[in-house]
């Protein structure tokens, strides 16, 4: 049998020196091949081999060192090609590499669904049926617990208000089709279009939520960067004295003791390369540009930092060269000593970055710093107050293919495509949220139709 | 017990197949059956009803248009007779999809059922009988016959029974009942009881029809017509002859005062007073209930249909009543161009038992007595089109058991026929049932354009199509290969001339070469057109055209809905064993015990469909089908 590509973390959620991110289907080597960077290609990579090399986005940004194996179908646990990336990092890193692969063409596996392919190309060799089923309804009924718990208060009465709204407009068009001489009001274009753009703003909020979310549970990278003593160090220990903690109160993170957390309003930042951080600063040298262009690949936040008693050095203006896209906050120290830092120019070149001013030493500006953070970090997407966010990668995937079809179905009414055609895509964005809730009755569908319009032979 | 079984099959009692009832779904069963090639006896409490309308007098709309088409593709006889004999056809949703496309006939109800009863008299290997069945005759577990009311008794190989609403039918009007099938024909009340003898489950539905108006006693000058289409559309895909005159319709409203005398009189309403027990459906509800359901309507429509060429009756559709006569009389004299309206004949409300369907095979052959088959309104549907499709299915299936062939079943991809049939035996039926576009999934792929190009095959290796028709349909079957062909390949440069009639046409220009199949893709653009910028070699018919079209439009959302198919018919192909053990499947719920029990789904597919069952359920039975295989193997 021929299946799509799927791929999960095999191992368990936690703590864990190694995590494996498990991954089969027709297209596995194709799909794969070009994160995988190693001496040779994955296609070319002999069957049941342990290859090292990295894992890289499409940017080819190395997200972590690995260990590839592949399995060549059929001789492999699910008869497909399946390749095993052994990566380290804990969860962080696993789910990252996962997020890679989902957005590349390949589908989040559900619950024993490797086991399940396993069994459908006659491979597993079962000698406890009952206990394969028990350990599948058991992840299965997890997967549901987990699901629900993780969808709790307003978020999963959102969805299921969408999911009320989408089948609403579903049958109207329904009705319209099914009933064409009847009484009832003819669902114009317009109607549908201001309905979906509704419901695509909405779908773009969960999922800004859901960013969110997920930075609130498995935190920012941030590096801190800057030529030798222009108070990286103090920087830092600012934040470390302050709040160097694990981020415990917030349901359902991960602990992650490898790395340096520190708390800012709630928001766990994850320093990088705190050791370059130091040692750049107490010994007089070189910047060290490679380093510092690693630790800018890798965050999601910048903190740079300039000296106010100091003129732009060759070394500053390398350094702003490798900012791109990232979030910038430009940190002008030692503001207590008097101006010779040329900050016209680093307006011109960082415009989008945020400029604070500090004297650590002074102790001042350190609470607009942790402002500016946090509004740099935040879209404001989610109020301090609510709890409930969605960090589920099945959620956000399904929220993700929902606004696909709501996006499709936009477009379709764009190009007056008739209403049937677009309730093709409307039916599968039904289909998407109710997997959201663990549900998918087809019945609703009819029980609207005929609960909202009076109709009759 | 042999030389018994000799001895009847050598009586002129016997027959290879009866059918008992010959509604809609009656005369497709013993059409095809005897078609094929099997000895049919078709047996019906009065010759006078053959193919009778007890309702509405039209055919088709909305899906159920579809399903005639299909039913046509087939080799069934339902699209040649409605084509004979309809006296206003119109298309519906026009301004829609072509996957919604509907075509409507309203047909002179005597000349339909004249025609149909010629036609099956007219047939070979059919024998026409009158007579009211009231036992079936089961020996080890196997249907051998039927008894009738007059004492005698009928043999055969298989049964179909299509007795549509007859079955301990009870018509009800205010506060009278009495035993009755539709219009006053005498009721089968002995017959279910048999059925129930023998291990049947039954429940009991209802339905209803509106009065009967004396067409000259209505003032139409305060209603709004409805015209017939000017053009002469067919369901048939064969030519078929229609000289008859085509009538128009007409439209009119309910109003606050007849809403205030149904209310008034609710006490006096079997669908309030508790006089009905049958199961009413959502789809056909009476006019009281439709004001009680829906207050703040201010009107419901009624239109108003004639019911032949040669009667002055006239349907009023939208008024289903089972209001004693006096209020009925009442309210229809409250509608605005009914003030002096003459009832001919009353409307009612009818009873009736049904065999729950989720006891048949997807061949509508019941699991519990072998070669005996349910078909049409039996089976809790509404509507002739859906009694029609169940019709030809069981009597092919009938058909092929009795002569060794393998059954015939489509499935949800392949037709309306198949979504009626799987939602039957895998849904629980609460309500009489009826076909919605909204019930395909893959309603884009089962239009009312292309049910030849699906189904013709199938009738021309079922014996139901002639070499002749199948030849005119492969030859259009090729012209649309090669049209839809052409337009992938051809290449139009951006020459002058084609710029500007690309400009004429009200679309943008093109900058390089393109195919014209992808201009046929703008919205804007239509075949029409392309077909002005590069004819095809030869006359394209209308048909041919509109499938090319079509074909290349939709291809986006065509090849959508053909994965989804691809991952559905996956499931389908899985299997259930019959020697399966439910009671013994760890990890499965109760609930879908009791369900996969009860139901006996054929294959995973059908399984996972059946309500209560839920995902987790089939991955645990598909693991516990592979580990017995695996043991059986050894």
């Amino acid at each position: 049998m021929e299946f799509d590509t799927i791929a999960a973390i095999s191992t368990p959620v936690g703590e864990g020196g190694i995590a494996i991110i498990r991954i089969s289907g027709e297209q596995t080597i194709p799909l794969v091949e070009p994160f995988f960077s190693g001496k040779d290609k994955l296609s070319v990579l002999l069957s049941h081999t342990l290859n090292y090399g990295f894992f890289v986005d499409q940017s080819n940004v190395i997200i972590d060192e690995v260990l590839l194996s592949i399995m060549r179908a059929p001789r492999s646990f699910t008869r497909e090609d399946v390749v095993e990336i052994n990566c380290h990092g804990g969860f962080l890193v696993a789910n990252k590499i996962l997020s890679i692969l989902l957005e590349n063409g390949i589908r989040l596996a559900e619950p024993g669904e490797f086991a399940k392919r396993a069994f459908l190309n006659g491979r597993i060799d079962l000698t406890q049926a009952e206990a394969i089923s028990d350990l599948i309804r058991a992840k299965t009924d997890r997967a549901r617990a987990i699901a629900l718990q993780q969808v709790t208060g307003k978020l999963s009465d959102k969805v299921h208000e969408l999911r009320g709204r989408v089948i609403e407009l579903l049958a109207f068009i329904e009705v319209n089709i099914d009933y064409p001489e009847h009484d009832i009001a003819e669902v114009t274009l317009d109607y549908i279009n201001e309905n979906l753009l509704s419901l695509q703003s909405e779908l773009v909020l969960l999922l800004a939520q859901a960013q969110e979310g997920r930075i609130y549970r498995d935190g920012v990278a941030t590096a801190i960067i800057g030529r030798p003593n222009v108070g990286k160090s103090s920087l830092l220990n600012v934040f470390l004295k302050e709040a160097r903690a694990i981020v415990t109160d917030i349901p359902g993170t991960t602990r992650d003791i490898i790395e340096e957390y520190v708390n800012i309003r709630g928001i766990p930042l994850k320093l990088i390369d705190t050791a370059g951080i130091r040692k750049t600063d107490n010994i007089v040298e070189q910047i060290g540009v490679e380093r510092s262009k690693q630790a800018i690949e890798q965050a999601d936040l910048l903190l740079v930092v300039f000296a106010n008693d100091e003129e732009l050095t060759a070394e500053d203006l390398s350094l702003i060269e490798l900012i791109h896209e990232t979030p910038t906050i430009v940190v002008i120290n030692k503001s207590d000593l008097s101006n010779k830092l040329d900050e016209g120019l680093l307006h011109e070149r960082l415009g989008d970055a945020t400029f604070i001013s500090t004297s650590l030493t002074a102790e001042t500006g350190i609470e607009e710093l942790k402002e500016a953070i946090a509004n740099r970090v935040l879209t404001g997407a989610l109020s301090s107050d609510e709890n409930s966010y969605l960090s589920n990668p099945r959620h956000i995937d399904l929220l993700r293919n929902t606004l696909v079809s709501i996006e499709t179905a936009l477009l379709a009414v764009k190009n007056k495509e008739p209403i049937d055609i677009i309730a093709i895509d409307l039916n599968q964005a039904y289909h998407f949220l109710s997997e959201v809730i663990g549900e998918a009755v087809a019945d609703d569908l009819l029980n609207m139709i005929f609960a909202n319009f009076c109709l009759g032979k | 017990m042999i030389d018994q079984v000799i001895t009847r099959k050598n009586g002129l009692n016997y027959f290879d197949l009866i059918v008992v009832g010959a509604g809609h779904a009656g005369v497709e069963a013993a059409l095809a059956a005897a078609r094929i090639g099997v000895q049919t006896l078709l047996l019906t409490i009065t010759l006078d009803t053959i193919a009778f309308m007890p309702c509405n007098p039209s055919i088709g709309g909305p899906a159920k248009g579809n399903v005639v088409r299909e039913i046509d593709a087939l080799g069934g006889e339902m699209g040649k007779n409605i084509d004979k004999t309809s006296i206003q056809v119109r298309m519906l949703n026009t301004g829609k999809g072509p996957a919604v496309h509907a075509l409507r006939a309203q047909a002179d109800k005597f000349l339909y059922q004249q025609t149909m009863k010629e036609t099956v008299e007219r047939q070979e290997n059919l024998t026409l009988k009158q007579a009211l069945v009231e036992e079936i005759i089961v020996e080890d577990g196997k249907v051998v016959g039927v008894t009738t009311s007059t004492g005698s008794k009928y043999f055969c190989e298989a049964l179909v029974i299509t007795t549509g609403t007859y079955l301990k039918g009870k018509i009800i009007i205010g506060e009278l009942a009495y035993e009755g099938g539709p219009n006053n024909q005498i009721a089968a009340s002995k017959l279910s009881d048999s059925l129930k003898e023998h291990g049947l489950k039954l429940a009991r539905f209802k339905t209803g029809t509106p009065p009967r108006l004396h067409h000259d006693s209505i003032d139409y000058s305060m209603m709004e017509i409805q015209s017939a289409s000017e053009e002469s559309i067919n369901f048939s895909f064969d030519e078929v002859k229609n000289d008859l005159e085509q009538v128009p319709c007409w439209l009119t409203y309910t109003n606050p005062n007849t809403h205030q005398l149904i209310t008034d009189n609710l006490d006096r309403a079997p669908m309030f007073t508790g006089m009905i027990e049958g199961t009413g459906t959502r789809y056909c509800p009476a006019i009281e209930v439709k004001i009680i359901r829906f207050r703040d309507k201010d009107r419901h429509q009624i239109f108003i249909e004639p019911e032949g060429l040669h009667t002055k009756e006239m349907y009023l559709q939208g008024f289903n009543t089972s209001m004693p006569e006096d209020v009925q009389l009442a309210m229809v004299r409250s509608v605005v161009g009914l003030e002096r309206a003459e009832i001919m004949r009353s409307g009612y409300a009818i009873e009736y038992d049904v065999v729950l369907p989720y006891q048949l095979k997807a061949t509508l052959e019941t699991r519990m007595i072998d070669n005996l088959f349910t078909a049409g309104q039996i089976n809790g549907t509404s509507g002739y089109e859906e009694a029609a499709a169940q019709g030809l299915i069981a009597g092919i299936n009938a058909a092929h058991k009795i002569i060794g062939r393998e059954p015939f079943v489509l499935d949800r991809a392949d037709a309306y026929i198949g979504v009626l049939i799987d939602d039957l035996v895998t849904k629980e039926l609460h309500e009489p049932y009826r076909l919605l576009t909204s019930l395909a999934e893959y309603r884009l792929l089962l239009r009312h354009d292309n049910a030849d190009l699906r189904l013709r095959e199938y009738g021309y290796r079922l014996g139901l199509i002639s070499e002749e028709q199948y030849n005119r349909f492969t030859v259009k079957k090729s012209a649309i290969e090669s049209e839809v062909k052409r337009l992938k390949e051809t290449q139009l440069k951006p020459t002058s001339d084609i710029l500007d009639r690309l400009k004429q046409f009200g679309t943008t220009a093109i900058d390089n070469a393109v195919t014209l199949a992808t201009l046929l893709k703008r919205p804007e653009l239509s075949y029409a057109e392309i077909e002005k910028l590069s004819p095809a070699d030869e006359d394209l018919s209308t048909d041919v055209k509109e499938q090319v079209s079509i074909q290349i439009k939709y291809a986006g959302y065509i090849e959508k809905q053909l994965g989804q198919v691809e991952k559905m018919k996956k499931l389908e192909s899985k299997q259930i064993p019959k020697w399966i053990d439910y009671q013994v499947i760890n990890g499965i719920s109760i609930e879908a015990k009791e369900k996969l029990i009860e139901f006996m789904p054929e294959n995973i597919g059908q399984a996972s469909r059946i309500s209560g069952i839920t995902p987790a359920d089939v991955s645990i039975l598909l693991i516990h089908i592979e580990h017995r295989n695996r043991g059986r193997g050894n």
